[in-house]
């Protein structure tokens, strides 16, 4: 540790006001160094408007030969997928019943520009908020299920996804239903301050209630899983399951790479990292999801649709 | 004044730790020491100690005064182990039906290659999860920063109260600044934007109580900010002691339950 070194060389000879600021400089220095953002060259490429150039191997490919399931042709490298084509690809057809349709962000903090950015970002996504929940069914099973949405925010949790998520798990109690949640989350809503953070300890406290209840909560992970979204309802399902090779973790690589002055390998904060290290339970390829969700929820006796 | 003075003050090296309030308030401390799984993680302190004749579990993120003490402590940036350990010494409490005194102050949860992989975010989460339902009273106290995810982990209580220049936050103003604008320079502005003082956060019923600290901060007085956390710890005890477990747990639920601002 080459920090410690140049703290402890110097000891001796510095008086405790000087130790005082070093500390002082050290502490500051650590998020600071976050401003420097490597700048990638922008190579223009022309790339025709109905394609799309995979980061993964490079090749120019057509938006819809990814198919509904958003997995590059060429490689199999999995695009995000939205809220919606997600649940398209998860719940029975038809069976997906929104909840909470209209709930919108407020401006708790009375943060500049807040209201603008959401406002702007509902008429770009359609959506109302970074997450969708409801009912469905996945195989004639019955569930709760939310999904976040990395378009909106970086699917960041403020007030509307705690609320939404809350009301997943509070609905599944009373219902006696299991929940499913497809994680995917940049972490807490900065512009909500303190209201984002305490979203973390109320999503929580729902999913101890549903837990208590005997009720079976699965978590997805999909990219990227990050912050307080991994640090509370991510790293809580009886049952952890994530895509391949995506990113999950808590710190942000960068903040860690120096704090630590040490480049990180590739495969950190994968989920094949995760499931190497004991964090999730399995990795499961995207068109196998609905089917592995499906004989989990009849593995524990899940409620098949009545009616 | 300008919230990023309680920045300051908060992150004094001067400023008094965890270890002093327990010297200071509680009797008969032991000590008890590790997670059970990995190691002792020295940034997280905790043991059974008794405040007014009643046995409690206090556990606190501790700082150290000195460089060397701080890189003992890692800063007081605790590991998964050390938010392990505080919830083995949760759970034990539980068991005695002793109430659990938390005493924060972490700039975070520390970032590193070994936080990740022995899984900082699980760790905190399930301090989240468990905390909320934890079957005897709890108070925390964020005592200088409150930093994040790493402070709310000891956080999940039925009062939570702050020192008058403590702070509590979801990012580190400087964190924060550079996030949103490029620009960890503006730490100051984003103080001020944040709320994340004692005052603000009483405002905003996030916090319970707040407790003074003399002109310049409570390093100046330790003694008048220790015997006041003292009074305080003592007679919210007796009051939360004298409620039924399942109104206590209804209330802490409902407690957490209300955060939010959203138009439906
Ligand atoms: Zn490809």
């Amino acid at each position: 540790m080459k920090l410690i070194d140049n703290i402890k060389g110097g000891l001796d000879k510095i008086s405790v006001e000087t130790l005082k600021e070093r500390a002082e400089a050290i502490k500051n220095a650590l998020p600071k160094v976050s401003e420097k953002k490597e700048e990638k060259p922008e190579t223009k490429e022309e790339i025709p408007e109905d394609c799309i150039k995979c980061p993964s191997c490079n090749n120019i490919i057509e938006k819809k030969s990814l198919g509904s399931l958003k997995i590059c042709p060429n490689c199999a490298k999995l695009f995000r997928m939205n809220a919606k084509d997600r649940i398209k690809a998860i719940a029975d057809e038809g069976s997906f019943k929104e909840m909470d349709i209209n709930m919108e962000a407020a401006n708790p903090l009375n943060f500049p520009d807040y209201s603008a950015k959401i406002k702007g970002l509902q008429e770009k996504t359609g959506l109302k908020d970074a997450v969708k929940t409801g009912t469905c069914t996945i195989g004639g099973y019955r569930c709760v299920i939310g999904v976040m949405d990395s378009g909106f925010m970086m699917g960041s949790m403020g007030s509307v996804v705690g609320e939404k998520l809350t009301r997943v798990f509070e609905y599944g109690t009373e219902h006696k239903l299991p929940v499913i949640i497809f994680t995917c989350s940049g972490g807490a809503r900065m512009q909500e301050g303190i209201v984002s953070l305490m979203q973390m300890a109320k999503v929580s406290a729902a999913v101890a209630k549903h837990s208590e209840a005997g009720q079976l909560y699965v978590t997805v992970l999909t990219d990227p899983t990050t912050g307080g979204v991994t640090a509370s309802f991510a790293m809580l399902g009886d049952i952890i399951l994530a895509e391949p090779k995506t990113l999950i973790g808590f710190a942000g690589r960068r903040v860690i790479e120096q704090t630590i002055k040490q480049k990180l390998p590739d495969e950190f904060q994968t989920s094949e990292f995760l499931l190497e290290h004991g964090f999730v339970d399995a990795i499961v390829e995207r068109e196998k999801l609905p089917d592995t969700l499906k004989t989990i929820l009849k593995l524990h006796n899940c409620k098949k649709e009545v009616e | 004044m300008p919230a990023y003075d309680n920045v300051k003050i908060a992150r004094k090296i001067s400023r008094p730790t965890a270890l002093d309030y327990i010297d200071h308030i509680f009797e008969d401390f032991v000590e008890l020491h590790g997670d059970r799984g990995f190691r002792d993680d020295k940034a997280v302190i905790g043991g059974i100690a008794s405040i007014n004749g009643i046995p409690v579990t206090v556990i606190g993120i501790q700082k150290g005064k000195t460089m060397e003490e701080n890189i003992e402590r890692n800063f007081g940036q605790p590991h998964p182990e050390g938010y392990r350990k505080a919830l083995r010494l949760m759970e034990q409490a539980e068991k005695f039906h002793r109430p659990i005194i938390n005493l924060i102050n972490t700039s975070g949860a520390y970032p590193g290659l070994g936080a990740e992989e022995r899984g900082q975010g699980e760790a905190i989460a399930k301090n989240l999860m468990v905390m909320a339902n934890l079957r005897t009273p709890t108070i925390s106290v964020i005592i200088g920063e409150g930093g994040s995810g790493g402070a709310l982990a000891l956080a999940v209580t039925d009062r939570v109260w702050m020192l008058e220049n403590s702070v509590y936050a979801v990012l580190s103003p400087e964190g924060f600044a550079s996030i949103l604008w490029k620009d960890a320079k503006r730490a100051k502005e984003a103080a001020d934007l944040m709320k994340i003082t004692a005052e603000d956060l009483l405002d905003m019923g996030v916090i319970e109580k707040v407790i003074k600290e003399v002109d310049g901060g409570c390093q100046n007085d330790f003694g008048f900010t220790a015997n006041l956390m003292k009074a305080k710890l003592e007679s919210e005890l007796e009051i939360l002691m004298a409620k039924d477990i399942d109104t206590l747990l209804k209330e802490r639920y409902n407690r957490f339950r209300s955060f939010g601002e959203f138009k439906e």
